[in-house]
Order: C-alpha cells, then structure tokens, then sequence
C-alpha cells in the first residue's frame, strides 16, 4: 500500500506499506491489517469507530478511483496479487 | 537552575521554546509533528516532563500525542473519542438537529495532581477524561446530558469545547466553555452540570440573556482565588465573584471589548490580561496596534501594554488558547499570534520581545516553569 507522506512519518516507513491478506482481498481486509501492523495508523485512513473512509482521502489502484466503492468489494487482481500498489492519497487542496 | 518551557502550537506542528530564569535567550526546537494542526500542547503540574499534544488533520483525523521527557520525544496515544450512548443531536448552523460528530481535540488539560489524568475538549462539544496517561480516553456524559444540549449550536469555528479549568481547591469542581453555548460547572467531578452564565448579555441572539446560547471565547482563573472567574466573552470582558453563579460586565475603557485571549497575573490574582481584537469580522487589532491590555484593579480600568509591540501596520489575531503565563518571581506574561510571532514579557507586561517569530499561525501557547 502507498500512504501519503505524513502517514508514512507517522508509521515511520521509508517505503509502501506491505501486509499480507488472506483473499478476499479487499479494502475492509488490506485496512484491517495495516491497522493491526501500524496501530499509529488508526483512525488516520478511516473513523476509528465507523470504519468510514475520511472524507479528504482517496483510494485508487491500477488506474481505477475507488474511493467510493463499498469496501468489502475484492480489490483488482493485480493489487492482490502484489504487483500493484492499493494507493491512498489526501485529497488535493491549494489556494 | 529555574527556567521555563514555551509550548506552542501552530497551524503546521508545534514548537519548543527554552530559556532558562533569565528568559533574554532562547532555544527553539521545531516543528515537531510537520505538516499537522497542533491545536494544543499542555504539560502536568506535577511531572513537567509529562506533556501531551492534540495533533489533528483535516484530512487524517486526531492523534494525541504523549512525551515522558519534556518533549524530547513523543509517541501516539489513545485517540478513540466516542461518545457515551446514542449521541443525540445539537443545532446546526441552520437550525435543523445535527447529530454530535467528533472532530478534534481543541484543548487538553491535565490534572493538578495526576500526571495519568488529563481531560479533553473537543469539537463537537463535549469533555474526555483520561486517567491511563491517555491510552484511552471516556466521555463524561453528563455534560453533553444537560437539558440544553439539544440546543446549542456551532460558533464560526465549530461547536467547541475549548477552555477547561480547574478548581485546586476542590477537586471535583471543574468549569469548561463552549461556543457557543456558554459555561458550564460541576461540582461532582463531572458528573451533573449547571449552566453558569447568568449575567452574560449576548446582544446577537434573540434571548439576550438565555441560559445557555452565549459565544464564550475563553475563562481565567488565578488558584489562590478559585471563585473569582474571568471571561472573554465574544463581546465583553466578564467577572465572577461567585464561581460563575453570576457575572458582571469589567470592559471598562478597553478599545474594543471583543478578543479571545485572557489570562491572570501569577502572583497578583486582580492583575488580568487580555488583547483587543476589533470585531467578529476584522479580526485584527483596533488600528492597527498590537496591544496587550492589563488591569491592576480585576477589570474596569485598563492599561495599554505597548513597549516592544508592533504599533503601526498590525494586523494579527490572537487565538483563545495562545496566552499565558509563568510563575517566576516577576511572572511572566506570553502570547502568539496568527502572523507567528510568540512574544514574552518578563516584566508583567511592561516591556515586550518577540521571542520567536515567522511561525505558521499560532494557535495555541502554553507556558511551564521548571524550578
């Protein structure tokens, strides 16, 4: 998983974010497992208490905004299958 | 060695600044936690080591962060803030119910005699308590329970729980503020509230002088004297003589009587300070001229505090949680500013020096002595 820079500081990762995720590979699961690795990380991406993706974040993978999508739909085969990034990024603001 | 610790939190991470009794140089460490809002920073009467953060983001929610060695380094805490039973609704800004949704921490104030317990306010109203060091954090309902709750409404900034004192002579007596809906006090730890703002006259709502409806920006207090309270109120300089029973209008001859900031004296419970800002919508200070305003006399009569200030071309804020104080033998006084600046005055005021400046916007100051 990619994170936004602040995330990665805050989990003191150099790189994306690796998690193993038994199939269904999904967002619910890929979140689930990153909160477990990272306990910083909770609540950062998603309520604490819903589970509702912030509303600044986005998610995208193999080209694809799936931000809105439910989150127990299987992500792309090729983030499950390690060869694509599952990429969370903060919405863009300027001004 | 006595010295003291500015903490200061800003719109892009917080910041340390160090001097010792002198206070004429100081160390500045920062940013810590780049990039995120740091709406405040607070450290234990009783362990200075001891400090906690509110550390949010728009955009990834709220951590609270907790140092051991006086801010040497940090690590997260608990930030589950979950509303005891079903929430209810407030009102929203059009008058519709909303239901109670957590934003962020506005301000944290730990305990007087517990470096474990810590109280939160937070945004949508309501206080948090800690009692683990912040590994988890509990709503004290019974605030949020008050028969108005289904009544207050957001100011501009969101519906905040923002300023939090403490009674050191008895420690179930504890007072918080809300924009706006007003002050509230208990006197069983929390428990069961009564509203405390009789006396309050906010012209811009329809009952004046309703129970709760009031836009506070901030509360004072000195801890020789926990019954005599005072309050910037989004209009007018207030005082309490009877623990926030009633209060009564000590605006006196200030410029302007709307601000955010106000703080006590260390050592003189009737010396109060607060910084005139011109009105709701020109947040900034009247002509022009940053000016601290003392009274000597608990209100009523202020003094323009001027020496070292910018007087010409200033037009900063001063946010409700960015001015305090330190108990040094000639106290202290510090304030930030949404232009960055922290400024410092070792004299009570008299003679001021921007001790840091150019930082983001500043929101919150936060003074420890270390004696």
């Amino acid at each position: 998983m990619v994170l936004p820079a602040q995330l990665r500081a805050l989990a003191r990762l150099e790189s994306a974010a690796v998690v193993a995720v038994d199939p269904p590979v999904t967002p619910l699961a890929v979140l689930d497992a990153i909160e477990r690795t990272w306990p910083v990380l909770a609540g950062t991406i998603r309520d604490p208490v819903t589970h509702r993706r912030r509303p600044f974040v986005r998610y995208f993978a193999c080209g694809l905004d799936l931000s809105h999508e439910p989150a127990d739909v299987p992500l792309p085969g090729p983030v499950a299958a390690g060869s694509e990034p599952f990429v969370v990024i903060g919405a863009m603001a300027g001004g | 060695m006595s010295g003291v610790r500015v903490l200061v939190g800003t719109r892009k991470g917080a910041f340390l600044l160090e001097a010792d009794g002198a206070r004429a140089d100081w160390e500045v460490e920062g940013p810590l936690f780049p990039g995120w809002e740091i709406y405040h920073l607070a450290g234990s009467p009783v362990d200075p080591d001891r400090l906690y953060a509110s550390q949010s983001s728009s955009w990834f929610g709220q951590l609270v962060q907790r140092s051991d060695d006086g801010g040497r380094s940090w690590r997260p805490v608990g930030n589950q803030f979950s509303y005891e039973g079903v929430p209810g609704t407030h009102q929203w800004y059009d008058g519709t119910p909303h239901p109670w949704e957590f934003a962020r921490v506005w301000h944290l104030e730990p305990s007087l005699d517990d470096p474990d317990t810590a109280y939160a306010g937070v945004e949508d109203a309501a206080l948090f308590r800690t009692v683990d060091g912040g590994q988890s954090w509990q709503e004290l309902p019974g605030l949020r329970g008050h028969g108005s709750g289904s009544s207050w409404q957001p100011g501009a900034g969101g519906m905040c729980l923002h300023s939090i004192v403490l009674d050191p002579s008895d420690a179930s007596r504890l007072y918080v503020a809300i924009s706006a809906a007003g002050v509230f006090r208990t006197s069983d730890g929390g428990e069961t509230w009564t509203a405390a703002n009789r006396g309050l006259r906010s012209g811009e709502i329809p009952a004046a002088e309703a129970e709760v409806g009031h836009c506070v920006h901030g509360l004072a207090m000195h801890p020789t004297r926990p019954g005599v309270l005072f309050m910037q109120k989004h209009w007018d300089v207030m005082r309490s003589d009877d623990a926030g029973d009633s209060w009564y209008e000590v605006s006196g001859n200030l410029p302007s009587d709307f601000g955010f900031a106000i703080d006590v004296h260390a050592h003189e419970p009737e010396t109060v300070y607060v910084v005139p800002i011109t009105s709701d919508s020109h947040h900034f200070p009247p002509d022009g001229r940053l000016r601290v305003y003392r009274s000597r006399t608990g209100g009523g009569d202020w003094e323009p505090c001027t020496e070292g200030l910018p007087q010409q071309h200033c037009y900063v804020n001063v946010l409700r949680d960015a001015m305090a104080v330190d108990a040094l033998d000639e106290c202290g006084v510090y304030f930030g500013t949404t232009g960055g600046q922290v400024y410092a005055s070792r004299d009570s005021g008299d003679h001021w020096t921007a001790i840091v400046r150019d930082l983001p916007a500043v929101l919150s100051v936060e003074v420890q002595t270390l004696l």
